[in-house]
């Protein structure tokens, strides 16, 4: 607990169990100083961490008991990791004398989280816990952040355990001769490249028709003003990635919107024609670089990452710069002068989609985003789940600041959005924060309302109710000649009974009109909220590329 | 300019200097498996730092897959330093241990013979069998291995191949790609 508060960690979210009852009771003596947030299932408490460190850009920390309650975390530990969240998983294993004999609860916990973790460590003596702790939380959070496991046994976290024990502000320990140790040379504040970062000046110099992609980078390493100096002074359009919403503000002059498989025609336009392409903090998934082979094929592609691994993985480059995106921009803008690229500008901005809501007598999906864009305050967090809902929220909200829009972009977790609100709403308490989801997603973790009424969570969950998982249903209907296998979800709950039978306020919305009426209520309500938004089966995600297409051959408009 | 690949597929060997730490090994192997990419061997063992462990894994690949294992494994914080070699840069040995049969004294003499013309060495003879020890390259233990076929082979354990970089470099030099994926390690 010690080592915890050395950490400044306040909020822990878990689920206690037999093997971390140690831990539990320990808590019990320190419940002043850390609070610790009890959900209804271990999945719920790991997405509500990652929700909580990515909202907050702190650390979040996660509890879990040995076997099921440490198995029960993998999907959110895998999520993390996708989207290079810094959480430290604490898990508990049996102790020392039934280890590897197939006890009670017993599974080899380090070993599953090994290729979802970035470091995964087993606690087998008292004495080491502090450097342990220190250094997993140093590892979560250096370089490209991401998820860290350390699984404790039992008889480890006895408390007849006596350990010699020094407080270290985690100032003074992060970052430090442990984590150091770990890299081959001492480095002390690594710099990047200034010869490459020369380079690329250079090639800014000669390009015509330069295109910027704002990826998860920027928005991890909070290098959104560095990122914004640089889009100006360079005056090109900027696309955007699923992961990069919030690194860019969405409704700036410059922006294309979203780039790749539901990627706006200008991004994808401006990808397809620009003479030099600078992603920053951008791996090119095959969400974004569909084709990698025609991918931005008349651009020299220049890459600028943390880590150096992801330099021609999925793209060839002709340059990258290795650095935090906040260094390398900022070395860029000092020597960068201003550029005026009125004639590309001209030509791809216009390709923007107009962006208003149109009228219908029934809901659509666009009037429900106009709704929440308009209503909710500017700066109101987003939690997403996975499917056309949230394509949808990416394209027609606007984010403004890293951590605004929480969403599982590399994993593609259903069921991530409940808990992220509830962990960005335990780090954000003077936020609004909003549930967007649809109706196959909710139903995957929707038992965490009750969490969010236990807590008194003012949370607002908006579900786009087409009664069918969209997505597939629309692949479903492009690609598998409208076989609608098993994507049909014509079955309960009634979602507004289930948030009353939670204690909290259901609505339901069928117009634009009642949509505005209740989400005011939900708004005003105090407590937390599910707005039931019926919307019509066949609403499709447009424009779409087909995965593996070249970027500009529409298969929607 | 963006990188060329090789596509022609050969035997590489991928030096790896980690920590010694638990589980290191499964850490490197399961980047292999992921990609289903089979192992042609593996080995591990001390060098002249203490607490640093060098693994060596032979694998038929392509440049662009090798350069990306390689990459993967570079990333990995106990991993310290990574070397691709292939057949021109590097030396490669292996040792074998070959147990023949040898039923009477005729061919005893005979595989001794056999062994002498490959440098092998005799460790172990018994009255109907005979244990060789051979070092050197793959391609040698195995055609020593061809020729003792007609004796009848009882068993073999080899080592798996160990390789090194001809030449004064090493897999200490530092370089540009080492200071890049250290900064990954080191910046805050």
């Amino acid at each position: 607990m010690e080592c915890l508060l050395e950490q400044e960690v306040d909020t822990v979210f878990g689920y206690p169990g037999g093997t971390i009852l140690n831990l539990y009771d320990e808590l019990y003596r320190y419940q002043d100083k850390i609070h610790h947030v009890l959900t209804a299932h271990e999945q719920g408490a790991s997405h509500a961490a990652d929700g909580y460190a990515r909202s907050t850009g702190k650390v979040g920390v996660c509890f879990a008991t040995s076997g099921p309650g440490a198995t029960n975390l993998t999907t959110g530990i895998a999520t993390a990791y996708l989207d290079s969240s810094p959480v430290v998983f604490i898990t508990c294993n049996v102790g020392e004398n039934f280890l590897g004999k197939d006890s009670f609860q017993e599974v080899d916990t380090t070993g599953i989280a090994m290729p979802i973790t970035k470091a995964t460590f087993l606690v087998r003596d008292a004495q080491t816990i502090p450097d342990v702790m220190r250094q997993a939380f140093a590892v979560a959070a250096n370089g490209r952040p991401g998820p860290v496991l350390i699984d404790f046994l039992k008889n480890v976290t006895a408390a007849d355990q006596m350990i010699d024990y020094e407080f270290i502000p985690w100032r003074q320990n992060r970052g430090c001769d442990s984590i150091r140790a770990l890299a081959s040379t001492q480095l002390k504040n690594p710099e990047p490249n200034q010869e490459d970062v020369n380079t690329l000046l250079d090639m800014i110099a000669q390009a015509k028709r330069p295109l910027l992609i704002c990826g998860g980078g920027v928005v991890r390493g909070k290098a959104d003003r560095e990122f914004r100096e640089f889009a100006e002074k360079l005056d090109a359009p900027v696309a955007i990635t699923v992961m990069g919403g919030g690194g860019f503000p969405g409704g700036h002059p410059l922006t294309t919107g979203m780039i790749g498989m539901h990627g706006s025609r200008a991004s994808n336009v401006a990808c397809d024609e620009c003479d030099l392409l600078i992603a920053v903090g951008c791996r090119f998934s095959d969400r974004v670089a569909l084709d990698p082979a025609t991918f931005a094929q008349q651009a020299k592609i220049v890459q600028i990452d943390i880590d150096r691994a992801e330099i021609d993985k999925n793209v060839l480059t002709d340059h990258h710069i290795i650095g935090s995106a906040k260094q390398v921009l900022r070395m860029l803008n000092d020597r960068m002068p201003q550029y005026q690229h009125t004639v590309w500008k001209e030509h791809i901005l216009p390709l923007r989609a107009p962006s208003v809501a149109e009228d219908s007598p029934v809901l659509t999906p666009q009037q429900v985003l106009e709704v929440i864009r308009t209503k909710a305050p500017e700066d109101a967090i987003v939690a997403t789940d996975v499917g056309q809902h949230q394509m949808w929220a990416i394209k027609y909200l606007h984010f403004s600041y890293p951590g605004q829009l929480l969403t599982s972009g590399g994993f593609g977790t259903m069921g991530f959005g409940l808990g992220a609100a509830i962990g960005a709403q335990m780090g954000n308490p003077d936020k609004r924060v909003i549930h967007v989801t649809g109706d196959g997603c909710f139903r995957m973790n929707c038992h965490e309302l009750c969490t969010v009424e236990h807590y008194g969570l003012p949370i607002i969950t908006v579900i786009f109710d087409n009664g069918t998982l969209g997505m597939v249903r629309q692949w479903q209907s492009l690609i598998y000649g409208q076989r609608y296998s098993e994507t049909t979800l014509d079955r309960g709950p009634d979602f507004v009974k289930l948030a009353e039978a939670y204690g909290l306020k259901g609505y339901r919305a069928t117009t634009r009109a009642e949509m505005e009426d209740v989400f005011a209520q939900a708004l005003a309500c105090g407590t937390g909220a599910v707005i039931d938004c019926r919307l019509n089966i066949d609403e499709m995600v447009r424009p779409m590329v087909a995965a593996g297409s070249p970027i500009t051959d529409f298969l929607l408009n | 300019m963006k990188k060329q690949f090789n596509t022609e597929r050969k035997l590489y060997t991928l030096c790896i200097l980690a920590d010694d730490s638990p589980g290191i090994l499964s850490q490197v192997a399961r980047l292999f498996s992921r990609k289903g990419y089979n192992i042609e061997s593996i080995v591990s063992g001390a060098t002249d730092r203490p607490g640093v462990a060098r693994i060596s894994i032979e694998i038929i690949a392509d440049e662009l897959m090798i350069d990306q294992i390689a990459a993967q494994c570079r990333k990995l914080l106990p991993v310290k330093a990574v070397k691709i070699l292939d057949e021109d840069t590097c030396i490669r040995r292996e040792i074998a241990f070959i147990k023949v049969a040898a039923a009477d004294r005729a061919a005893r003499e005979e595989a001794i013979q056999i062994a002498n013309i490959f440098h092998a060495k005799v460790i172990d003879v018994s009255r109907d069998s005979l244990t060789l020890w051979v070092f050197g390259s793959q391609s040698k233990s195995d055609a020593l291995i061809d020729m003792l076929s007609d004796f009848g082979i009882l068993e073999i354990a080899k080592t798996g191949t160990i390789a090194i970089e001809r030449g004064r470099s090493t897999i200490y030099d530092d370089n540009k790609l080492k200071e890049e994926y250290d900064y990954g390690k080191n910046v805050l």
